[in-house]
């Protein structure tokens, strides 16, 4: 993107800062080197964990069927370790930094303390990594007794978490010295917001993990008799759904820093979109009951209020960013000059951009895909169609790859040249690489998702059932549902190949950014040089979006009654 | 911007707009009504999930299930008795490694209290191909009154994933006029 705009601010100011050429932030020196680090590390995992997806995904393609049973269930037990778990937090721990040190021009608190947290995530994630290696350990993300790994698994796991509490906890002392040392004027931005917002869901997620986890451990060691199945759910999921929300925050920030970044993009209030993360913070911590619809001995009504996050408050807050989102876009382009008719906004937005294009398409399918199915499947009754079916990963491909991932890698290419400061090499091939990825991601949430509809069984390696005693065949459809499957991983797989290729190349070989030529100013791409009114109200009527969300919420509610359609087909139950 | 502290100090004092203020509503609205018609498929619909659950010890719950096939097998196939109880007589059925146990045939229309649980790791019962999904555990015995509504041959997979030979655990229930 040859510098994105190429261009030079001028000199570092003192001590360890620098000022950073494009936004005029001023950077810490231990802030960017930890960014840096976790940075890398998240992208080294994704691409262990992505290589595991791209064999499991060609294992479960009926035609191809690659790997052995022992070695699928190994590598699928990787894969959601290594994508799920270490590189999403890496990357979200890089997030932290940058928008508590860098969007607050502050020093960042005991950088030491920071990399102490660094280096104890690396060592759990190597030595989880190590124990499903070893091959004792394919006891798959969920690691339900009484199946049991090593100890190690569930060590490195410890070891991990509380390693990311470092780092949050370094999060919020850097929020302190930046308003103690007043870097910053009046309220924290909208970004480091939502990151707040992640970081205090973080706190009582991994509390839930250490709850858990650390009784698991002893039992693995011997040192307890026996893990009640029920109990360790309920928990489990106290951490297992509660951290998908952190990502659920922190890839909303990103959302709000890319169009801030790219058109200038302000909330259309701030009010509101505040509001909605606070929804977050009280409501979602029930989601965890989700898993549990399905299983015997908790109440109708525990499932009915846990499961609606409380009357889907949380979601209320999905929605609302919904809206606010897109909204604050068409705003800014509005205000761009974009104001023909409903769409002008739209269809001349910088889609050559491949942070805005990223953002953008994690927008619309992490609603689409992952929201709407998300409800769905978490619906008391509606449940028992596809619990523990392929639609479950179906569903949070939706919202964990297409969004939560997506929307990390469009950050990716404003992090290379802000804290990197290097170009990136390849500007034709980043230019696609987010619609290949997108594209491939859709497919594989799709797909899985029509398959469990028909009945596939998730985490299972022989959809065919061929040497089992009692033999019987799912639908034909299923199959083709699978094999599209594969196709669309291969696909993401190529989106995500190139993905590393560029990351990995800039880091070593993009071209230095730290001297050069003209200063260059975010946002990238705005036309009219004034800005309206802070907030939305002198500024705009928002048609695209109305329509936009208009469509969003039709297929909402036909999704949501086909599903009950089908269930009122099934055998009667009581 | 997004990244910059809001101009406003006291963002809370800002106005709301419009569009904004209706989304919301209707949002609320739609939870609202989704809340409440879970609720309400437990009068109108048919399909809720029973709660009745005892806790039993694994080895317990062999010997009933035992128990109930001896009683009232009519035959076997591939080894795995074949059972058909009573019209409106309690079911057993057992998942374990990697196997759903005994085979049940069931009659169209007749409702049956029937027993589900493990007598070893966490299994999922996957019945194919109308595709009704419930977890099943160790140490609990959940019953659910069924009520079969069409005649023919139903597969039951394994959903959740119970160790190497996950794919090998496959049931049957046969449903007759």
């Amino acid at each position: 993107m040859t510098a994105i705009d190429a261009s030079y601010a001028g000199a570092a100011a003192a001590g360890n800062f620098r000022t950073c050429r494009y936004t005029g932030l001023k950077v810490e020196a231990s802030a960017q080197s930890l960014i840096k680090a976790n940075a890398v590390a998240a992208v080294v995992f994704l691409a262990i964990g992505g290589v595991m997806g791209l064999l499991v995904a060609l294992t479960r393609w009926p035609a191809v069927h690659l790997l052995p049973s022992d070695w699928f269930y190994l590598v699928l037990t990787g894969h959601g370790a290594n994508v799920l778990l270490f590189w999403i937090i890496f990357f979200e721990i890089a997030v932290l930094y940058f928008a508590s040190a860098i969007l607050l021009g502050s020093r960042l608190a005991t950088p030491r303390i920071a990399w102490a947290g660094f280096w104890l995530m690396i060592v759990g994630a190597l030595m989880t990594n190590v124990a499903v290696f070893q091959g004792d350990s394919s006891v798959m993300f969920t690691s339900y007794p009484p199946m049991q790994a090593a100890p190690h698994f569930y060590l490195g796991l410890i070891i991990f978490a509380v390693g990311a509490l470092v780092g949050v906890g370094v999060f919020f002392g850097t929020l302190v010295i930046a308003h103690g040392e007043r870097t910053y004027e009046g309220s924290i931005p909208l970004v480091t917001f939502g990151a707040l917002t992640a970081a205090i869901i973080a706190v009582f997620t991994l509390a839930s993990g250490a709850i858990i986890l650390i009784p698991t451990f002893l039992w693995s060691v011997g040192l307890i008799s026996e893990m009640d199945p029920l109990l360790y759910k309920v928990i489990w999921w106290g951490m297992g759904h509660s951290s998908q929300q952190i990502n659920v925050a922190a890839h909303v920030s990103v959302w709000y820093a890319i169009g801030a970044l790219t058109i200038g993009a302000k909330p259309l209030s701030e009010k509101v979109s505040r509001s909605a993360f606070l929804l977050y913070i009280l409501f979602l911590q029930l989601a965890s009951a989700h898993h549990l619809l399905a299983d015997p001995g908790m109440s109708a009504s525990w499932k009915i209020v846990n499961t609606s996050y409380l009357m889907y408050l949380a979601v209320l807050g999905s929605m609302i960013h919904g809206l606010t989102v897109p909204g604050a876009l068409e705003a800014a382009q509005r205000r761009n000059g974009y104001t023909k008719g409903a769409f002008e906004w739209l269809r001349k937005a910088p889609w050559g951009n491949p942070a805005f294009a990223g953002m953008f398409l994690s927008l619309v399918m992490f609603g689409f895909i992952g929201g709407i199915s998300g409800v769905v499947l978490g619906t008391e009754q509606l449940n028992l169609l596809m619990h523990n079916t392929i639609y479950v990963p179906g569903h949070f491909h939706g919202t964990v790859v297409t969004g939560t991932t997506l929307a990390f890698m469009a950050m990716t290419y404003y992090v290379l040249p802000l804290i990197f400061q290097r170009d990136i090499i390849w500007p034709k091939l980043a230019r696609i690489q987010p619609y290949l990825f997108g594209l491939g991601a859709a497919g594989i949430s799709l797909f899985m998702m029509g398959a469990g509809t028909l009945g596939v069984p998730r985490r299972h390696w022989d959809m065919s059932f061929t040497d089992a005693i009692l033999q019987f065949e799912l639908p034909s459809g299923g199959f083709l549902m699978m094999g599209l499957n594969g196709l669309s991983a291969v696909i993401a797989s190529a989106g995500g190949i190139l993905y590393i290729l560029i990351t990995v190349g800039t880091v070593l070989w993009g071209k230095r950014l730290d001297k050069g030529e003209a200063p260059l100013t975010f946002p990238l791409h705005k036309r009219a040089a004034t800005v309206a009114e802070y907030g939305s109200h002198a500024t705009v009527k928002l048609p695209g979006t109305i329509i936009l969300v208009t469509i969003f919420f039709v297929s909402f509610v036909l999704y949501y009654f086909v599903n009950w359609k089908y269930l009122s087909e099934l055998w009667l139950m009581r | 911007m997004a990244i910059t502290p809001p101009e406003n100090r006291l963002w809370w004092n800002e106005p709301i707009e419009r569009v904004e203020i209706g989304w919301i509503v209707v949002a609320f609205l739609w939870g609202l009504f989704m809340f409440f018609f879970m609720i309400a498929w437990h009068f109108i619909g048919g399909q809720n999930l029973s709660t009745e659950t005892y806790r039993i010890t694994p080895a317990a719950y062999e010997q009933k299930v035992a128990d109930f096939a001896e009683k009232y097998q009519v035959g076997d196939e591939m080894g795995v008795p074949i059972v058909r109880p009573p019209v409106g007589e309690d079911v057993y059925l057992l998942g374990r490694l990697w196997e759903w146990w005994p085979i049940l045939e069931l009659k169209k229309d007749q409702s049956y209290r029937f027993h589900l649980s493990s007598v070893d790791w966490q299994h999922g019962f996957s019945l194919q191909p109308v595709n009704i999904n419930i977890s099943v555990h160790p140490g609990y015995e959940q019953i659910i009154t069924f009520t079969p509504t069409e005649a023919g041959e139903y597969g039951i997979a394994c959903n959740e994933f119970c160790g190497i030979g996950h794919h090998l655990m496959t049931g049957r229930i046969r449903v007759v006029e």
